[in-house]
């Protein structure tokens, strides 16, 4: 895939075929060559974006323009005005909001780049994170002041709660519901954590945050610990992440001097204080109950649930656990609004998502970016295409919730409610994306093998299962594996996700149901024909050799 | 890793230290375990009795924590401790030809240590630099875009 300037969606629903989407599309084609753009704009239809009434539409991105109701006579107009000279046609033009809850919500992202349209990094590498004054000038500790002087911690909570902020660790649990719940848990004691067990494969957005804005977390956990009761809070950080930790440390000193954390903290009757606990490398710790278990000095099982952590966490009381790019949004929906925040992204998934972009493209990275944009976007105009113009072939989205996702896929917005409905997960918000050399059955095979490794052996379906599964693909990988096998991956599957203890059995072998529903004819390949597709696996079994006992005479050569 | 094993401190005095300095709560156990691997390259049996006496927790405990964590070796390893990245997206990236070649290069194979001490070879989850993929670590250096042609040059570099 190469990087256009930008793309041109049309909507190929049956409602915008029934008016002419096709005619409209190769309309577009014909004058976007015309005016020799073809190398410049990308053309492309897609589906699920219809508002019943004004299709076909046309989508114009990064402008996040739509225009509705499109006939083949308006294209030469919108191609010349829009795409040649950069002017929205506007009498072709319809708002965002007219459309169904599952698209996003463009306006938010005009003009969106990389650097633009941060919350979450919004000061990440722009303030020099050693220094407090760096983050107070930059609005920080705004909110903290707000929130325990203005603000009741009912008030506090319900703002998150209209926020309509979702929790960013994978899950998208709502942020507002499970404060209101540690609020509202019985006990005099309670305790705020911040999982900063970041170790998804793929993932490190949270590393960035802790190690260029240690401050926002800083706040973010105060407000959350005023607004549940809370006075005592850990930030649980993996221990390979030193920078992060050592960063940290700093700011949790440098807050206590300026009396933003510790006794009374802004002059008033609210005390709080924070702990680092450093992991010691194991996965599994981002589960939140594990977590607490390593906090208490013990292995990192995860604790079987009910109770949840939010009646019963650290040392069996209330205990509210967030990840760090969820508490990074908290400062600025205090000092903005829930309206503001719901002004971006989806409505269902308000405010922006932090990818890491890795793999076959371009240019790898973090960006931040509305809720609701598309694979495709991210990789044209993002990663700038795919590396050496390959074929964009499947990405994975990280980790043990994160699924694959095929090029069939490319247009869903990103956001949670739209990826469930087309069955696959958002993940930790890692986008592996891969070209047409990577082999499923070797992706898969690493998928498991690290699963496998990760598993913490507290339930037998995940301990047992995952490594029944990097079996049975290690087979398939070497030419020796049978159709039965794929149907035994199935089983497994979906044994696990009944009968595991926790999300990462229940989730592990998720990536194999993805791969043998989109890719099922390039594994079969493997067991069928023998020959792995990429040349990528081994297929060292593929030739049996045995010793026909007959006609063997033993050494002599005839 | 890139330790200087102090051989002539006593183990136990030095746990007793750490354990006056930190306090005895369950809740340090990591860290304190943590700070011992970092200062002798591995957990001891005589560090974990020591440990289990002056925090009161039974050395079966201590044990099951130590051998869980990655980060955590009960064994002796080698002066050099190499961690190759094995998930996703450094393999997508090139990992895989890098691990074959390091393998070659060392005559080692996963989790192995060297007749000379010299070296321990690793595999590791992500590191969270996965930007600058395949990512390999030798003690506290991380080498990002590792390509295979540059793994003896890399190697070379240790003593």
């Amino acid at each position: 895939m190469k990087a256009f300037r930008s793309m041109v969606l049309v909507s190929s629903d049956p409602d915008s075929m029934e008016r002419g989407a096709l005619d409209v599309f190769s309309k577009l084609q014909q004058q976007i060559k015309a005016y020799d753009l073809d190398e410049e704009i990308s053309l492309s239809m897609i589906s699920d974006v219809s508002k019943k009434g004004r299709d076909p539409l046309v989508l114009v991105y990064p402008d996040a323009v739509i225009y509705g109701s499109v006939t083949p006579a308006d294209v030469p107009h919108i191609v010349e005005e829009h795409l040649y000279k950069g002017q929205v046609v506007e009498e072709k033009q319809i708002s965002p909001y007219d459309l169904s809850g599952s698209v996003a919500w463009l306006s938010a992202r005009k003009g969106t780049l990389p650097a633009e349209n941060r919350i979450v990094l919004k000061n990440v590498g722009l303030i020099d994170p050693e220094i407090i004054d760096e983050y107070i000038i930059n609005e920080g500790y705004q909110a903290l002041g707000k929130v325990l002087n203005e603000m009741t911690p009912e008030e506090t909570i319900s703002i998150i709660k209209d926020s309509g902020l979702r929790g960013r660790g994978g899950a998208g649990f709502p942020t507002g519901l499970k404060w209101q719940f540690v609020k509202g848990a019985k006990g005099e004691k309670k305790y705020v954590i911040c999982n900063a067990d970041e170790s998804e494969p793929g993932t490190f957005k949270d590393r960035l945050v802790l190690e260029g804005d240690p401050h926002a977390i800083i706040e973010a956990m105060t407000i959350a610990a005023y607004a549940v009761g809370a006075n005592e809070g850990y930030i649980y950080i993996r221990g390979e992440y030193g920078l992060a930790i050592s960063r940290m440390k700093k700011a949790i000193l440098q807050a206590r001097d300026y009396g933003l954390l510790g006794e009374n903290i802004f002059d008033t009757s609210f005390s709080f204080d924070l702990h680092i606990h450093a992991g010691a490398g194991a996965y599994i710790c981002g589960e939140e109950t594990a977590l607490i278990e390593s906090i208490e000095g013990n292995r990192g099982e995860p604790r079987s649930r009910p109770p949840y952590p939010t009646t019963k966490g650290l040392w069996q009381k209330p205990t509210l656990v967030n990840n760090v790019e969820t508490l990074a949004n908290i400062p600025a929906i205090i000092r903005n609004g829930a309206e503001w925040y719901k002004s971006i992204g989806t409505p269902s998934s308000p405010g922006t998502k932090v990818y890491t972009i890795l793999g076959n493209v371009n240019v790898t990275g973090l960006i931040e970016v509305p809720m609701g944009i598309t694979l495709r976007e991210v990789i044209s105009i993002y990663a700038k295409g795919m590396k050496d113009g390959a074929t964009f072939k499947l990405a994975q989205t990280g980790g043990s919730s994160g699924s694959i996702i095929p090029a069939s896929l490319q247009d869903t917005p990103m956001d949670f409610d739209s990826f469930k409905n087309a069955g696959v997960s958002l993940g930790s918000g890692a986008l592996l994306i891969c070209n047409e050399d990577v082999c499923v059955v070797d992706l898969a095979k690493v998928l498991l093998n690290f699963f496998r490794f990760e598993s913490c052996g507290k339930c037998n379906p995940c301990r047992i299962g995952n490594k029944r599964a990097y079996e049975i693909l290690s087979n398939i990988s070497e030419g020796v594996g049978t159709l039965k096998d794929l149907d035994d991956l199935l089983m497994l599957n979906d044994q696990l996700y009944e009968l595991s203890n926790c999300g990462l059995g229940q989730t592990a072998c998720s990536p194999l149901h993805d791969i043998l529903t989109h890719f099922r004819a390039e594994v079969e390949a493997h067991i069928k024909l023998k020959i792995c597709p990429t040349d990528v696996c081994p297929m060292s079994g593929r030739w049996a050799y045995q010793i026909d006992g007959y006609r063997c005479n033993g050494v002599s050569l005839l | 890793m890139s330790v200087e094993v102090k051989v002539d401190q006593n183990v136990r005095e030095i746990v007793r230290t750490l354990v006056e300095e930190q306090g005895d709560e369950k809740a340090e156990l990591v860290p304190i375990l943590h700070e011992i691997n970092t200062m002798f390259g591995y957990i001891s049996d005589e560090a974990i009795k020591e440990l289990s006496e002056r925090m009161n927790i039974p050395t079966s405990h201590i044990y099951s924590v130590a051998t869980f964590y990655r980060m955590l070796s009960t064994e002796p390893r080698g002066r050099h401790v190499i961690q190759f990245c094995e998930s996703a997206p450094c393999h997508v990236a090139g990992g895989r030809l890098v691990w074959h070649k390091l393998t070659d290069e060392l005559g080692l194979a996963k989790g192995e240590t060297s007749e000379d001490d010299k070296w321990t070879l690793l595999t590791t989850s992500c590191l969270g630099i996965c930007g600058v993929g395949p990512v390999m670590v030798i003690d506290n250096d991380i080498y990002g875009n590792v390509t295979p042609d540059q793994v003896p040059e890399i190697l070379s570099n240790y003593e």
